[in-house]
Parts: structure tokens; C-alpha cells; sequence
């Protein structure tokens, strides 16, 4: 049977509450490889698409933080497994947007053992970072840390894969939700990282991921009231960065701007990257009476 | 008056109920008609707490809510009523002095109905004594199913009578009368044994209100209003959470009675939570930022 076969594409769609929608505006751009040629249509995500995704990452928000600590990180120890098993597509995606073969298998290892990391730090973070505080009077005093909420992230635009899982880690690991923004240049690994996703016991809803432009939705995901939480790692125009400040002190938004250029370097993994979006409770238990 | 045979089935075309509703849906409405929308479902609805663990203090914090929405815009209208059980309905009448935010009670032993029918009656007297200025009843359903139309119709004709000058609303739990055919009886009996509303349902069953099963009894009432002149009233209530609910309600009143019916007079909304929604969004609308539940008050 030697008959010409028409190739079956995948339509690269969104992320949203463990489905995979259009955008509700029905737009899209073109992601391009690395010599110009279209390599498929991405979403490009409206305001609306933000907003249905935050309603639903904080609807996931309470089952997702209320998992154990332990069942976390086997649930980002999943997502690693996942990822492994799948080398194979993500190689075929970053080849053509400029990865030669052995940077390609670099970021793929470095994703997978970014996940073992976090999945590492779920249960431990805790301990490191909690503390039992000495103080004056009969109390006993002690500080844990809390998850932030629903955190908005902007994926490195210039690492499609690795800067991604690097963001979405430690931001779930911590018991978040969160609604990420992929690279605007080369959103399609994202999409197919959802799809890993998707087949690792993630709750639906915990991990969201929108395809579209900065530019656009800057406003929406540093003004919407019920995010806890701003995240982005690259440099930003200066007057999307004082809009992001500005929006964010509508609700007092914890903006988180960690500006790494290496996702390789080992400074771009830490605990502090999970203690980011957490918040410190401190309660006073009175003792002796 | 005269009285159709309630023997008589008229049937419903399910189909044609749905589309109508999907139909109406469609239709969008923006920016200003949207804000003027939902500034006119808050004030149509009956902020109710219905729940075994009521307290005193829980219906003190609604009849403030149900005052002032929301502190931080003054000017938007009040809810039409707090809708609580009998026991608690003095801390709301005393909460409520002064404005014209009604009382609503539920009684006839909420939500089953199921006792004595002087029971019921002595529930709802107390109701009224304590102050409401509006009873929530519900039928037998059990008779209705059973095909006793005329003890039905009887007994809310006798709850009317209980009512005094009280204003009565009619639950047909139409989640329990399984057809449309059913929602149509119930509400021609209702209207004629003397309800000045008809409400879908106690919000204690699922399904609760439903579009199709509102489109049915609006249209029964509009077929009431053509024969009688006697306009009637309508409450759905119960699983309506969202403005944008709300406003797919307010469509199928318009285009089913007319604007005369999309008032506080004649239309109510059953809910709990719908009025932070709708709260939400109007602040969505001024500001142009989405909102968080967070900055709402719960009650």
C-alpha cells in the first residue's frame, strides 16, 4: 500500500480547566518556525479566556491546596514521568524553532529533573521555612507558611519548555493554582505540555495555560481582583512594568519578578522560588493556663 | 370565576420550550442595558437563608446586606425582600423597620409540606403574626401526583385565607412534578386557588429552576393575565447563581409578559448567592476590573 497519506495535524488549543477550548474570540495567530514558515495556528487568548480561567483556577484553588504535601509532589513526580515518556514529541516541536538536536534533549532533561526537584521540595518546604518563634510571654509561637492563591504568570518568552515547567513548579508545588501565559513567539510546546498534564493526575483547573499576547493581556491579568499573585521572569517594556505595578497595588497583588536568563544555571531552581507565592501565618497558642 | 378542568392536560411541546429558551439566550446584552440589567435583578431578589443552622445573628447580618449591598457604592438599589423561616421572621421585620425591603416567609412546613394541613396553617399564621408581609408555601406534591387536583387547589385556597393581607407565592417544586405538563397544572391551579405568585421551587431539590420549566409557568400566567386581567406573579428560584442568569430570566420575562412584569412586583429572584454575583459584576462594569469574592461580604 504505498498510497500518499494526508497528514493528520493537531490543532493546538488552550488550557483551561483540564480542557482543551479555542479561545471564546475565535482568533488566532500564526506560530512560526525558526525560517519563517507557519508551523500551525495558536489561540490568541481574549480577556474573556483570562477571566473564565481565573474562575476556574480558583475553583480548583481549595482541593488542590488541601492535598497533602506528600501527594503533591507525587503528583509533580508524575508529571516528570510523564514528560520523560514523551521525549520524543517535544524533540519534534523544538527542532524546528531553533533547538539543535542535543540542546533540544538538554531541555527536556533539565524539565524533567526540574520537576523532581520541586516534587522533592512539596513536603519540605514546610520544615525549612517554617519556624517556631521565641517569644516573651506563655505563648507558643509559631509561623507556616500559606499558598498565595491564584497566581498569574507570563512564561519566558525565549524558553518555551523549560521556562515554562521552571515557572508552573514551584507555583503549584506551594499549593497554588495558577493561569500562565505561554511564550507569545513559540507557544506550541506549552500546549503539548498541557497535554502531559493533562495525563498526570493534575487536577483539572490547577495548571491553566493561555496562548496569545502580552501586550493585550497585561492589563486584564495584573488588574483582575481575584489574583492573588503576578509572575514574570524577563525583562518587561517599561510601561507594561508600571502598569503591572500599578494594577497590582489595586488588591495588593504580590508581583514576583525574578529575572533569569539561564534556565540552565542552577541559580534558576530554589526553594525560594516556592516560598514566593506563599504567605507566613504566625499564630499565638497560649500555654500554662 | 370559572374554573378549567384540571383533569384537563394541556399538553407542552418540550422541543419548541427548549429552543425558545436557547433562542433567547443568544440575545446579548451589553454595556449599558447590562449594568441597567442587573441593577434591576438586584433589586428583584428575595435574599434568603434557608438553612437548619439559621440564627438570629446570621439573619441580622442578610437584613443588613439586603440594605446596603455594597457599602462602597450607596446608590444601587435594595433587595426586594429577606426571605427566612417563620421563627426568625421578627428579627427581620424589627432589622427591616423603615425601609421597603419586605419580609418573605417560608411556611406550610417547608420544604416537604409534609404534615397536617392545620398545621400548616397554624405555620403560617404565626408567620404573619410575627410580620411577614409575604408567604412562601408549598403544595402536596404527593396529591398533586396522586391526581388530587381539587385537595390541592383547596389547600392553597385555605392558605390564602391564613395569609390575610399577606402576599402568598405558590412553590411548585417543579423538580418533583417530572413533565412540563405537570409545571403547567400546578400553575394553573395555584393561580386560580388565589397565589399571588407562583415560585418554581423550594431550592432543597434538584433540579431547582430551570428556564424551560419558567418559560411554562410564565406563559401560564400570561394565558391567566388574557382570561382574568389578574396579573401574577413570578419566582424562580433556586441554582440561579449568575448575572448572567439573571439576565437570560429577565429576557424570557420580557419577551414572554412585557416590561409590565419585570418589576419587584411581579418578579423575584429565590437566591443566596446570585446577589454577590450580580454585586460583581456591576462593580466589573464601573471599574473595569474583575472582581474576587473576597471583597464581598458573605451574607
Amino acid at each position: 500500500m504505498a498510497e500518499e497519506r494526508i497528514d493528520v495535524k493537531k490543532t493546538y488549543k488552550m488550557y483551561i480547566g483540564g480542557n482543551f477550548p479555542r479561545s471564546e474570540s475565535g482568533r488566532t495567530y500564526k506560530a512560526l518556525d525558526s525560517d519563517g514558515n507557519l508551523l500551525a495556528n495558536a489561540c490568541q487568548g481574549s480577556r474573556k479566556d483570562f477571566r473564565d480561567a481565573v474562575k476556574i483556577a480558583r475553583g480548583a484553588f481549595n482541593g488542590w491546596s488541601s492535598r497533602s504535601a506528600y501527594n503533591r509532589g507525587q503528583i509533580l513526580y508524575r508529571i516528570a514521568e510523564m514528560l520523560e515518556d514523551r521525549r520524543d514529541q517535544f524533540m519534534r516541536e523544538l527542532g524546528p524553532i531553533g533547538f539543535k538536536t542535543a540542546e533540544a534533549e538538554a531541555d527536556i532533561n533539565a524539565s524533567i529533573d526540574r520537576l523532581i526537584y520541586y516534587a522533592g521540595w512539596t513536603d519540605k518546604y514546610q520544615q525549612v521555612f517554617g519556624s517556631v518563634n521565641p517569644v516573651a510571654s506563655s505563648h507558643f509561637n509559631f509561623s507556616m507558611l500559606e499558598p498565595t492563591g491564584v497566581v498569574a504568570a507570563f512564561a519566558p518568552e525565549k524558553s518555551p519548555l523549560l521556562g515554562l515547567v521552571s515557572i508552573i513548579s514551584p507555583i503549584i508545588a506551594g499549593g497554588n493554582t495558577c493561569v500562565v501565559l505561554a511564550s507569545e513567539e513559540f507557544p506550541l510546546p506549552a500546549i503539548s505540555f498541557a497535554e502531559v498534564l493533562n495525563a498526570s493526575d493534575v487536577p483539572g483547573g490547577v495548571v491553566n495555560i493561555l496562548t496569545g499576547s502580552r501586550e493585550e493581556l497585561s492589563e486584564h491579568f495584573s488588574s483582575h481582583m481575584d489574583v492573588n499573585a503576578m509572575c514574570y521572569t524577563d525583562e518587561l517594556p517599561s510601561d507594561m512594568k508600571k502598569l503591572i505595578d500599578e494594577n497590582a497595588s489595586l488588591n495588593v497583588k504580590r508581583v514576583v519578578k525574578r529575572m533569569i536568563k539561564d534556565w540552565y544555571h542552577e541559580d534558576s531552581q530554589s526553594p525560594y522560588f516556592v516560598t514566593d507565592f506563599q504567605e507566613v501565618k504566625t499564630t499565638w497558642h497560649p500555654v500554662g493556663f | 370565576m370559572t374554573y378549567p378542568d384540571f383533569n384537563q392536560t394541556i399538553p407542552i411541546d418540550e422541543i419548541g420550550v427548549n429552543e425558545r429558551v436557547a433562542r433567547l439566550n443568544s440575545r446579548s446584552i451589553k454595556k449599558g442595558s447590562k449594568v441597567q440589567a442587573l441593577k434591576l435583578a438586584l433589586s428583584m431578589i428575595d435574599h434568603t437563608t434557608l438553612e437548619g443552622s439559621d440564627s438570629p445573628g446570621k439573619v441580622r447580618q442578610l437584613c443588613k446586606k439586603a440594605k446596603q449591598p455594597y457599602p462602597a457604592m450607596p446608590d444601587l438599589p435594595t433587595v426586594a425582600a429577606v426571605c427566612v423561616y417563620p421563627r426568625l421572621v421578627g428579627i427581620a421585620k424589627q432589622e427591616l423597620k423603615g425601609t421597603d425591603i419586605n419580609v418573605a416567609s417560608v411556611a406550610t412546613s417547608f420544604p416537604s409540606g409534609q404534615v397536617p394541613l392545620s398545621n400548616r396553617l397554624d405555620d403560617t399564621r404565626f408567620a404573619v403574626e410575627e410580620g411577614a408581609d409575604e408567604i412562601d408555601m408549598v403544595i402536596s406534591r404527593g396529591a398533586f401526583l396522586n391526581g388530587e387536583f381539587s385537595l390541592v387547589f383547596d389547600e392553597i385556597a385555605a392558605v390564602k385565607e391564613a395569609c390575610g393581607e399577606a402576599h402568598l407565592k405558590v412553590i411548585l417544586e417543579t423538580g418533583e412534578l417530572q413533565t412540563l405538563e405537570n409545571v403547567r397544572k400546578a400553575s394553573d391551579i395555584a393561580m386560580h386557588a388565589g397565589a399571588d405568585f407562583i415560585k418554581t421551587s423550594t431550592g432543597k431539590v434538584s433540579p431547582a429552576a430551570t428556564q424551560p420549566v419558567t418559560l411554562v409557568m410564565l406563559e401560564a400566567i400570561r394565558d391567566y393575565y388574557y382570561k382574568t386581567d389578574k396579573m401574577i406573579g413570578m419566582k424562580p428560584a433556586g441554582g440561579i447563581r449568575t448575572a448572567k442568569q439573571a439576565i437570560q430570566y429577565l429576557v424570557l420575562v420580557k419577551e414572554t409578559l412585557g416590561a409590565a412584569w419585570l418589576n419587584k412586583h411581579y418578579f423575584r429572584f429565590g437566591a443566596s448567592s446570585l446577589t454577590n454575583d450580580i454585586l460583581m459584576q456591576i462593580v466589573k462594569q464601573e471599574t473595569g476590573q474583575y472582581q474576587s469574592l473576597n471583597y464581598f461580604s458573605n451574607d
